[in-house]
């Protein structure tokens, strides 16, 4: 059985009750929540037992062997034999109500654990080898879907493992900064990934960087008029495109390189919160609350939301301490959006690269991120339905650090 | 160094009572179990405050337990048994009443089952049934025990070639025993026909072989045989119990209850083998489980209960009676009480209560219990030997 190729979708009929969000159940135990936390960040990991080595499944707080309670988490392959299946016709909660019937399986990973997971239309009948995929749910935690063990041509088009993911295929985009390196990456990358409309936010259209024309230009981009620093502005955005936006990627950012007692005043400062940190507050006020209606919408429903924060937001970098205070206080406010469009099912997807090769970071040595591989990778993001992301290696190098130790790095900081 | 066990000796189960079963209810589980206890009462003649000991078992008594509940009914039991084991949890219940009793830790325990069903609060209960449902079944579909067993009915099938009209001979045989059961909520015939062509719930699992949830409860009470006879009661006796918990942990998927461990044993106690059994009372939320008590209990082999029900028929006058009342498939699923249910029947046929479906002349019963679908199998598995008294 193969998988239809996702077709571009017919206007809404506004005549059609609008489908209100509703979502998985989504509580967990604290050791559960171990799972979606790997999960959020693109890994597949199960429990293993630090003394004797015992890999377990479901999450448990000692190990079912040893009783050891130096309990790890493993990196997994997924490779595992689908031992039983299902398809169920009825679901007792509203959420899967609307996708019934719905495949089911149990799949026997090679670590000798049983998995029960969803299972993707074109996974084979039992018994056959499956490959066992871990995603957010709707509700934002760790869920499974039993693939085949090839790739084929519209495996991400299935529409169960949509639900996990916010494929930029056929759906709106709103971009706030078009007029930056990585505004012009990112219009690029979302048209390549099938994006059906981007609308590509200038706050200056009198000022725009060289080579803007050809992002202007570019099949399904409109350039909209969008200051984040300006409440009446995003409102005025918001009344006329609000109501159609399915991701919305936040790259605007004001970046300035200094110190926070090196110079007097503080307007460096309040300028970069104006955008970083209170520009993402607007635009929640303004878009949040469609986005949230629409999550349910239709077939291509509202999905996503992506902040373009800093790996500096985990640990201030002294030489551009206003910055990195102004990201800390966004990543912050991120979590409180996350955990508000929640309800919907909206995906708050939170980027946190290294020095990005532009013209603010010129005195910063290499390796710097170049545009393009910021916008491949909030797409891939996306397609994967990942939660947070830390692209380039100086951003995988500073977030290795970070979790080991946040202490450790921050005097490491002061050396660069 | 291998023990004998201490036989159940001069222990008697009576007093059957069953709380008719409503689809829905207002009432809350302490209404109906505290119906069950009073009629227990007023079966067995004995006053509130002759009840020295109290097992209970239920879903929905949440926040209270047993404990809560004898303040709730006015008891002050000096043993008190709270029974968390869902269809094991008659089982378990009698055998641990039963050495109350024996040793004088009590001299009369009332077990009672019981659950509400209010509009809903299936779902509810299904959201928050344990640990690992929470964190690894229910998000997934939220399918309920439905979805769990049928991965365990579809494997069976793949793995011993059993046809859809097994499992449908065995709820059309309980359908017609249930017709002559008063408390059975199913009060119209089923045909094969019917059961194959019902709507599919979970595949292979259509309408007919899922339970239908409801409210009510179930009671009997555990004495000294000298009592009972002072009493001026019938009862039956003891005659060999067992119970399990998690066994075979390392099976990648259940095609084994836990009986299998233990029914050696079992029949050893009672002095008898799976041929001398006159009627059986097997744990039916899904017919499947059915067939695992057959094979778990010594009636066929492993993987020969499709032979079994094809070379048999399961009426009250059939070759091998079984789940005479009707079961929890024609019955109801009253929660807990599911539990209780096949106990409490098998002590009406010994005692010859059981009105229209009376086996005539049964001497041995066996009661079977399975419970608790914690994450991908059930855990609980129990069973009993009740005989006729002498």
């Amino acid at each position: 059985m193969t998988t239809d190729a996702l077709k571009r979708p017919p206007p809404r009929n506004p005549i059609l009750p609008l489908r209100l969000p509703t979502l998985p159940p989504g509580s967990r135990s604290r050791a559960a929540l171990h799972l979606t936390a790997a999960v959020a960040e693109g890994r597949f990991e199960l429990q293993k037992c630090h003394d004797c080595g015992q890999i377990q499944y479901p999450p448990r707080d000692a190990c079912t062997a040893c009783l050891s309670v130096r309990l790890v988490w493993q990196p997994i392959s997924g490779e595992g034999e689908l031992i039983s299946d299902t398809v169920l016709h009825h679901s007792n909660e509203l959420y899967y109500r609307h996708l019934v019937p719905l495949r089911l399986g149990l799949v026997r990973l090679k670590e000798n654990v049983t998995v029960l997971s969803l299972l993707h239309k074109e996974c084979p009948a039992a018994t056959a080898p499956v490959r066992l995929r871990a995603h957010l749910d709707k509700a934002g935690q760790a869920t499974f879907i039993a693939l085949p063990t090839i790739d084929t041509p519209n495996l991400a088009d299935d529409r169960i493992l949509r639900e996990m993911t916010s494929d930029p295929k056929f759906r709106k985009v709103l971009i706030t900064d078009a007029n930056s390196a990585t505004g012009h990456a990112l219009c690029k990358a979302l048209v390549d990934a099938g994006a059906d409309t981007i609308w590509a936010g200038v706050a200056e259209p009198w000022k725009v960087r060289p080579g803007f024309s050809s992002i202007a230009d570019l099949p399904k981009v409109t350039v909209v008029p969008l200051d984040l620093t300006d409440n009446r502005s995003v409102q005025d955005l918001a009344g006329s495109v609000g109501a159609k936006v399915d991701i919305l990627i936040n790259n605007a950012e004001f970046h300035r390189s200094s110190g926070i007692s090196d110079r007097p005043g503080t307007e460096t400062a309040r300028a970069e919160m104006e955008i970083n940190y209170l520009g993402m507050m607007r635009l929640a006020q303004s878009f949040g609350p469609a986005m949230r209606a629409r999550a349910a919408d239709s077939s291509v429903p509202s999905t996503a939301w992506v902040n373009i924060l800093s790996i500096y937001a985990l640990s201030s970098l002294p030489s551009q301490g206003t910055f990195c205070a102004s990201k800390a206080a966004a990543l912050s406010l991120s979590q409180t959006l996350r955990a508000e469009m929640r309800h919907a099912g909206i995906r708050v997807v939170n980027v946190f690269p290294g020095p990005i090769d532009d013209e603010w970071t010129q005195l910063i040595p290499p390796p710097k991120l170049p545009p393009a591989a910021l916008a491949k990778a909030v797409v891939k993001a996306l397609q994967d339905g990942v939660e947070d992301i830390y692209p380039g290696d100086v951003a995988q190098d500073l977030f290795k650090k970070w979790r080991e130790s946040a202490k450790a790095l921050e005097r490491e900081m002061w050396g660069q | 160094m291998t023990r004998t066990r201490t036989r159940y000796d001069g222990v008697a189960v009576v007093a059957p009572v069953t709380i008719p079963y409503v689809r829905y209810s207002n009432q809350d589980a302490h209404w109906f179990l505290a119906r069950a206890l009073a009629a227990l009462l007023k079966s067995s003649g004995l006053k509130k405050d002759q009840i020295d000991g109290l097992g209970v078992s239920s879903f929905t008594l949440f926040p209270d337990t047993a404990v809560g509940l004898t303040q709730h009914l006015g008891v002050s039991p000096r043993w008190l048994d709270h029974l968390p084991f869902g269809g094991a949890s008659g089982v378990v219940g009698l055998r641990r009443a039963a050495r109350a009793v024996q040793n004088g830790d009590a001299d009369i325990v009332a077990c009672i089952a019981g659950d509400a069903n209010h509009v809903d609060s299936f779902r509810r209960n299904l959201a928050s049934f344990s640990r690992f449902a929470r964190d690894a079944v229910y998000p997934f579909g939220s399918g309920g025990p439905n979805a769990s067993f049928a991965f365990l009915t579809s494997h069976y099938m793949r793995r011993h070639g059993a046809e859809p009209e097994d499992f449908g001979k065995l709820c059309v045989a309980q359908r017609d025993n249930a017709l002559r059961f008063p408390h059975a909520l199913f009060k119209k015939p089923l045909t094969l026909d019917e059961y194959l062509d019902a709507r599919p719930i979970a595949d292979p699992l259509k309408l007919f072989d899922c339970v239908m949830p409801c409210a009510g409860a179930e009671g009997f009470l555990v004495m000294l045989e000298e009592r009972a006879r002072h009493l001026g009661i019938p009862y039956a006796r003891i005659a060999g119990t067992i119970e399990r918990h998690n066994a075979f942990p390392d099976d990648p998927i259940q095609e084994r209850g836990g009986w299998e461990l233990d029914c050696d044993d079992l029949y050893a106690q009672a002095g008898i083998g799976p041929k001398d059994i006159d009627l059986f009372e097997a744990y039916d939320d899904y017919p499947i489980i059915n067939c695992l008590q057959l094979e778990g209990l010594g009636f066929c082999r492993p993987g020969e209960a499709p032979n079994f029900i094809r070379n048999n028929t399961f009426s009250i006058e059939g070759t091998f009676p079984f789940n005479t009342s009707g079961g929890q498939l024609s019955v109801g699923q009253a929660g807990a009480a599911g539990g209780f249910l096949g106990l409490v029947q098998a002590l009406r046929q010994l005692i010859d209560q059981a009105g229209k479906t009376q086996v005539v002349g049964a001497k041995h019963a066996l009661v079977s219990g399975f419970g608790m679908i914690n994450y991908d199998r059930g855990l609980c598995s129990g069973a009993a030997i009740l005989g006729r008294a002498a």
